[in-house]
């Protein structure tokens, strides 16, 4: 009997526990990728040797096709300096008014989570863009960065949107009309840093995933600083002085690799029908409601 | 009596596979991060698409019961970095499917693994250092 008993038991275990899903600290994960990743172009992408000495960076060129890496720019959780973790130390510094707001959005993730058809993040609920500085704080992949003498120009792989950062000297518009990506100059503050300042973003806009507010007062910093030949950082600071009693940082020296000119930037668009499509097969199911 | 001991074996092993994953994306807190389910079935679609990907898949029990399940894992933008290709599955592919339930008790999942027919392993996206508890309160 107990021969019965504990051999069955035994092979289960052994089978579970041979499963590439658990990890050292006893949680399950998934195996880590064996294949290749790709670029759009379907050629693997080979990524920059650890030990690798890089060039000394250009003078005032940031120019490029530079690759996030495949998960440490989606931040899901919100900005990633600044999580929706549940630690206070990640919590913005809102005001009263950025508190209120605050309680206006419902992110699907994050510790203020709720259910797929609760959510009312603009992006997924009206297919709204997702403005800027949201382009920076969530699903920040493969960026390009083209450079002529009056600008530069970001191209962003998510929802294949482009920036335009004036670098002529201009200044920023007075009391501009709001839009959803605002306005732009850079300067640059010494060889490899170049600074971009950028106002006059639309208010429907969260800053990110977590569903942090922003005013029409928001002032967004970018930090651009290539470290070498090979490696571009960006940190962003959040300056909003209605939402937030002082400036926060939102993205800290976020690093990005160079990537061969060759790389083929996969196209990453999140249209409204595939989305109807995705809540109709899966966010109702996951809500409870009736699916599939 | 055979029965029985296949009962008490899957609840040893279901014990023994209580955990914690997720990687917070869409619905996070739809998800039973305290379970895990295995599910051999066969594949009647699969959508390679924005926002995430799925995976609908035929599950028959031993008393020839079919449970239409559905499964997701991240973008193809994603996917396509961990071996994933538009080409992955089709219809009528017999796979093993490990995923997270969600807490409704519906028949979906997010995808920790898929084993094709072959071997070939498709891995998802759950990583435990992503996870974040969604009933964690805000620390404002």
């Amino acid at each position: 009997m107990l021969k019965h008993l504990i051999f069955p038991g035994v092979v289960m275990a052994a089978l579970i526990f041979s499963l590439p899903v658990r990890s050292q600290t006893d949680k399950p994960r998934s195996p880590d990728p064996t294949e290749p990743g790709l670029d759009g172009w379907g050629r693997p992408i080979t990524p920059l040797p650890k030990d690798r000495k890089s060039a000394p960076a250009p003078r005032h060129d940031i120019s490029g096709i530079w690759d996030a890496g495949d998960t440490s720019g989606i931040q899901p959780l919100g900005a990633k300096a600044a999580p929706d973790d549940g630690k206070a130390e990640h919590q913005p510094p809102y005001t009263p008014l950025g508190l209120e707001m605050l309680k206006l959005t419902k992110p699907s993730n994050g510790t203020r989570s709720v259910l797929p058809g609760e959510n009312n993040d603009p992006v997924f609920t009206y297919g709204d863009p997702q403005g800027f500085p949201r382009e920076d704080l969530y699903e920040l992949r493969s960026t390009q960065i083209l450079q002529r003498p009056e600008n530069v120009v970001i191209l962003y792989q998510f929802a294949k949107v482009w920036r335009v950062i004036w670098t002529d000297g201009r200044e920023l518009p007075k009391d501009p009309e709001p839009r959803w990506y605002g306005y732009s100059v850079g300067k640059w503050v010494d060889d490899y840093t170049l600074v971009v300042t950028t106002i006059g973003t639309d208010e429907r806009t969260w800053l990110d995933r977590a569903g942090r507010p922003h005013s029409a007062d928001l002032r967004v910093e970018e930090r651009f600083h290539r470290t070498d030949r090979d490696h571009l950082e960006l940190t962003v600071t959040i300056d909003d002085p209605k939402m937030y009693t002082k400036p926060w940082v939102a993205l800290d020296k976020f690093v990005f690799d160079l990537q061969p000119s060759s790389f083929d930037v996969r196209e990453m668009i999140w249209s409204p029908s595939e989305y109807e499509q995705y809540n109709k097969l899966m966010g109702n199911s996951a809500g409870g409601k009736d699916s599939h | 009596m055979r029965y029985k001991l296949a009962a008490i074996s899957f609840a040893v092993a279901g014990l023994l596979a209580v955990s914690l994953p997720l990687f917070a994306h869409h619905g996070y807190a739809a998800y039973d991060t305290d379970k895990q389910v295995t599910l051999k079935g066969t594949v009647t679609r699969f959508v390679w698409s924005n926002p995430h990907c799925m995976v609908q898949l035929d599950v028959t029990d031993e008393s020839g019961h079919v449970a239409h399940w559905i499964a997701e894992t991240e973008n193809p933008s994603a996917m396509i970095r961990v071996g994933w290709t538009d080409k992955s599955l089709k219809p009528g592919d017999q796979i093993t499917l490990t995923a997270l339930p969600v807490k409704s008790g519906a028949p979906v999942g997010r995808i920790i693994e898929i084993v094709l027919s072959n071997g070939q392993k498709l891995p998802g996206r759950i990583n435990p250092s992503n996870e974040v508890k969604p009933d964690d309160s805000p620390k404002l």
